[in-house]
């Protein structure tokens, strides 16, 4: 069994540039907008969306021929909550004010439209193991994008990334880039830069 | 032999133990983690309770070892007594109040005169962010409330202090630009909760 076959790597490339979840199903947009204001909670926000859809995908495909089908979506719903409860203590726990900053949006991964899209489309098909690339893909694709707009706003709204002061002046807060308007238009700039030089219709 | 896995017999067993494991798994972890959440959420109020006493940016070991030092809980009046590296005796008042989308709280500190303010800390649920999250996290806004007074005048009658437009002197502090509803539930949290404390703050 090929462990990196064509298909295997397909499953994780293509999430990346071809079949994006921001840049080309536009999926998942409300929490990247909303959690991007500065680049320390993106990144969190980012590997927590990786962490569950990967895992999700994973359980989801294992239990795959078990599930009825009529009550399909309920299952693949409690798994991803039951995740998400997970995450959302574990970063109580360990990065308290993290998950502070991120308040409401850990408990709304639930609805991220991503996860359950994954989850209906890929993993009720297809095995464990291209379930988990497809899952960490997507996950992965996703927290790019967050990354990208975390630091444009954090840079050019407070000065500083990470919450190290970069440009060195005393208060320095561009409201502009700061509010959540700001993140609309650049994730469209990102999608335009993106369609207009990555990618290519099939 | 194959599972008929669309019968109403197998869908119910199923839901059944589903649920089951997640609850047992979520329950376990929950117990598990709790004592570390419960330490974060204590460090968190007791920084609070230190930024209300212009104590700020202190590290996790820092502000738990001046908290130790310098404040004590009174349980039967709910003030946290505290006193200063110089030796002047601040009272801190917790203040609960509802703000415009959830809850806000605040710590106001007072000198022991028990009229004029130290210093005040202000916390949100979900303010939105620019706007009514300004009360917790633009700290120039909360340094406006140090120096001044509760009450109208020396005889401690009538609660004055309140967060007004445009309005600057010595009991009102002027309200925070774009965030209007946040400013007045501050106001009013700080004169229903002020209030409690009348018996406390007149003697």
């Amino acid at each position: 069994m090929a462990l990196f076959s064509k298909q295997n790597k397909e499953a994780f490339t293509n999430p990346l540039n071809l079949d994006h979840p921001i840049l080309v199903q536009v999926l998942g947009i409300c929490s990247a907008l909303a959690v991007t204001s500065q680049l320390k909670p993106a990144i969190v926000m980012g590997l927590a969306v990786t962490v569950i859809t990967a895992f999700a995908n994973v359980i989801i495909s294992i239990i795959r021929n078990t599930i009825p089908t009529r009550i399909r979506i309920v299952v693949q719903l409690v798994v991803v909550a039951a995740l998400v409860t997970i995450v959302s203590q574990i970063l109580k726990a360990y990065v308290y004010d993290v998950s502070v900053q991120l308040s409401v949006y850990v408990g709304l991964i639930i609805t991220n439209c991503i996860l359950m899209g994954r989850l209906e489309a890929f993993a009720m098909q297809n095995k464990p193991w291209p379930s988990f690339l497809d899952g960490v893909g997507n996950g992965l694709g996703y927290a790019m994008i967050l990354v990208i707009v975390g630091a444009v706003r954090e840079f050019f709204g407070r000065g500083s990334l990470l919450g190290f002061q970069i440009i060195d002046c005393k208060d320095f807060n561009n409201g502009m880039m700061t509010m959540p308007a700001m993140a609309l238009i650049l994730v469209g700039i990102v999608i335009w830069v993106h369609r207009a030089y990555f990618y290519k219709e099939k | 032999m194959k599972l008929n896995t669309n019968s109403n017999a197998y869908i119910i067993i199923y839901s059944a133990i589903m649920v089951l494991i997640v609850a047992f798994l979520l329950a376990f972890v929950s117990q598990t983690l709790k004592p570390m959440q419960d330490k974060n959420v204590a460090l968190d109020t007791e920084k609070q309770i230190l930024n209300s006493l212009n104590l700020r940016g202190l590290s996790d070991d820092e502000a738990h070892a001046t908290y130790e030092k310098i404040v004590k809980y009174d349980e039967a009046q709910n003030v946290y007594v505290c006193t200063l590296e110089n030796g002047d005796v601040k009272y801190v008042l917790p203040l609960k109040g509802q703000g415009m989308w959830g809850g806000i709280s605040a710590f106001l500190a007072i000198d022991s005169d028990k009229n004029t303010v130290y210093g005040a800390y202000f916390n949100h649920e979900s303010e939105t962010a620019g706007l009514g999250a300004e009360i917790k996290d633009n700290a120039n806004w909360q340094a406006k409330f140090q120096g001044k007074k509760i009450f109208a005048d020396e005889t401690k009658e009538t609660l004055a202090l309140s967060v007004e437009k445009a309005v600057n002197n010595e009991t009102t502090v002027d309200a925070v630009t774009g965030a209007t509803v946040t400013s007045t539930a501050v106001s009013k949290m700080l004169r229903d909760q002020l209030a409690k404390y009348m018996d406390f703050l007149k003697n």
